[in-house]
């Protein structure tokens, strides 16, 4: 059997770890998890275990990456090399600049940089444990942990994605589904507005596709900006 | 609050403290004037940060639970010196950038070149905001009523936001800790607090403050004060 023939949802609908096709793998989040930070948050999606931590405002250096007119975001999304079952080489990679690099785009969109010229905001992402969508989580802990820092900040940043497998698009792709699924739709929704701030997407979907795919992350955003909510208001979610 | 999006904001809140998020609708921005932590967008106030809503007349606010010091003209704070030219301290005010202290401003005049041996880096001083520009670089100065250096006693920190429960209304908190501590204790804008007495006045100025920070987190549910 190829990759092409892995059965990943049966005749019922019912995909391989029990979930429907637009249910999300169970959230938690827990806020001021590092101390030390101006602001933190920690995010279990499904297996996803993500740290993100903020430090800032601060001086910007080297002088060269101040903007005269309004902070920067200093993205960076790391994975610890234990956090896949493959050893990951410690560093920065061409996959780990491309993910801080949309990540601080995404969120640029929200957080209030004018407010702050000439300054950095450090915002740091560390992958204890991958699953799959890791970029979603780090990107939806990022802006919790903004808020949390009392960073002002117009809306928070949900990100999720859905995906095609065996011809279905279903929400929130697992680790096997994102390896042998046929395509993959990550998107960052401002829930308040429904504004997209992040899209990406990997494989091909057809025009239907991808407003069902579109639709399952509209969808599970809303969902998912609730829980954010909650742990903002009571410092974590479940209670 | 997000089962109250569809009434009119504010004023169907009864004027109770809510918790909001960032992004979280706060009713119509007509007749309200627009404080700390909101903005209006399409005739619509938006909380810009996590905490709690807090309405003063017309004026709508969110107070933060927890922020970054931003330094205001007139403020009094405590700063150290982080270095220094040949006329000029660096000082750390607990602001995104620090401040500039220069000599013609500090405590005493020295020959060009001789900074560090009026303040030298490390040292603690009281000083005051005087001027802050728009890229937030700010100057302070020593010239005025109480403004020294810092030559005894120890400096604490807790959360600027915490500052008023520490003074109380109009003083009376402070002012009561002070007398059962028999300790100077002045308390800086950026939330650095000078403690000058003896040990165990000392101490029990530094208890007071541990155990205030620890009623405020427990205070928030969640800790996250």
């Amino acid at each position: 059997m190829g990759y092409g023939d892995v059965e990943m949802i049966d005749a019922n609908g019912i995909r391989n770890d029990g979930r429907k096709a637009g249910d999300v793998r169970p959230i938690s989040i827990e806020l001021g998890v590092v101390p030390v930070a101006d602001g933190s948050c920690r995010m279990k999606w499904g297996n996803n275990d993500v740290i993100a931590a903020i430090y800032g405002p601060m001086e910007a250096h080297p002088r060269k990456i101040q903007r005269q007119d309004r902070a920067v975001l200093d993205v960076r999304y790391n994975m610890a090399p234990f956090s896949t079952s493959d050893r990951i080489r410690p560093g920065f990679n061409r996959r780990s600049r491309e993910i801080s690099k949309v990540t601080a785009e995404a969120l640029e969109s929200v957080v209030m940089l004018e407010l702050y010229p000439r300054s950095k905001i450090r915002v740091e992402i560390e992958i204890i444990c991958a699953e799959a969508g890791t970029r979603c989580v780090g990107l939806t802990a990022a802006s919790i942990a903004l808020a949390d820092a009392g960073i002002p900040m117009t809306d928070l940043v949900i990100s999720v994605a859905s995906g095609k497998i065996n011809d279905v698009v279903v929400c929130d792709l697992n680790k096997a589904e994102d390896n042998y699924g046929e395509a993959d739709l990550p998107m960052g929704v401002l829930p308040n507005t429904g504004e997209l701030v992040f899209l990406q997407m990997d494989g091909n979907l057809s025009p239907k596709e991808f407003q069902e795919a579109w639709d399952y992350n509209m969808d599970a955003a809303m969902v998912i900006h609730e829980y954010c909510v909650e742990a903002l208001k009571t410092g974590r979610y479940p209670q | 609050m997000t089962e109250k999006k569809n009434a009119a904001g504010p004023q169907d809140s009864q004027r109770v403290p809510l918790l909001v998020a960032p992004g979280e609708d706060l009713g119509d921005s007509e007749g309200y004037e627009i404080g700390h932590g909101v903005i209006a967008i399409a005739g619509r106030i938006k909380a810009t940060k996590n905490g709690r809503t807090n309405v003063n007349g017309n004026i709508i606010s969110v107070e933060p639970r927890r922020t970054a010091y931003m330094p205001r003209p007139g403020d009094l704070v405590i700063g150290f010196v982080e270095g220094c030219t040949n006329n000029i301290w660096f000082v750390d005010i607990g602001a995104p950038f620090n401040a500039i202290l220069p000599m013609s401003l500090g405590p005493s005049m020295a020959d060009f070149g001789g900074t560090r041996s009026v303040i030298d880096i490390g040292e603690a001083i009281l000083c005051r905001v005087q001027e802050v520009e728009e890229t937030h670089s700010s100057v302070v100065t020593m010239k005025g009523m109480g403004l020294r250096k810092i030559r005894s006693g120890a400096v604490e920190i807790i959360d600027p936001h915490l500052l008023g429960r520490l003074i109380g209304k109009q003083g009376k908190a402070l002012r009561q800790l002070k007398e059962e501590s028999e300790c100077r204790v002045i308390a800086g804008e950026n939330g650095r607090i000078w403690i000058d007495g003896d040990f165990e006045g000392t101490l029990e100025v530094r208890n007071r403050l541990r155990s205030m920070t620890a009623e405020a987190k427990a205070a928030t549910p969640g800790g996250v004060a």
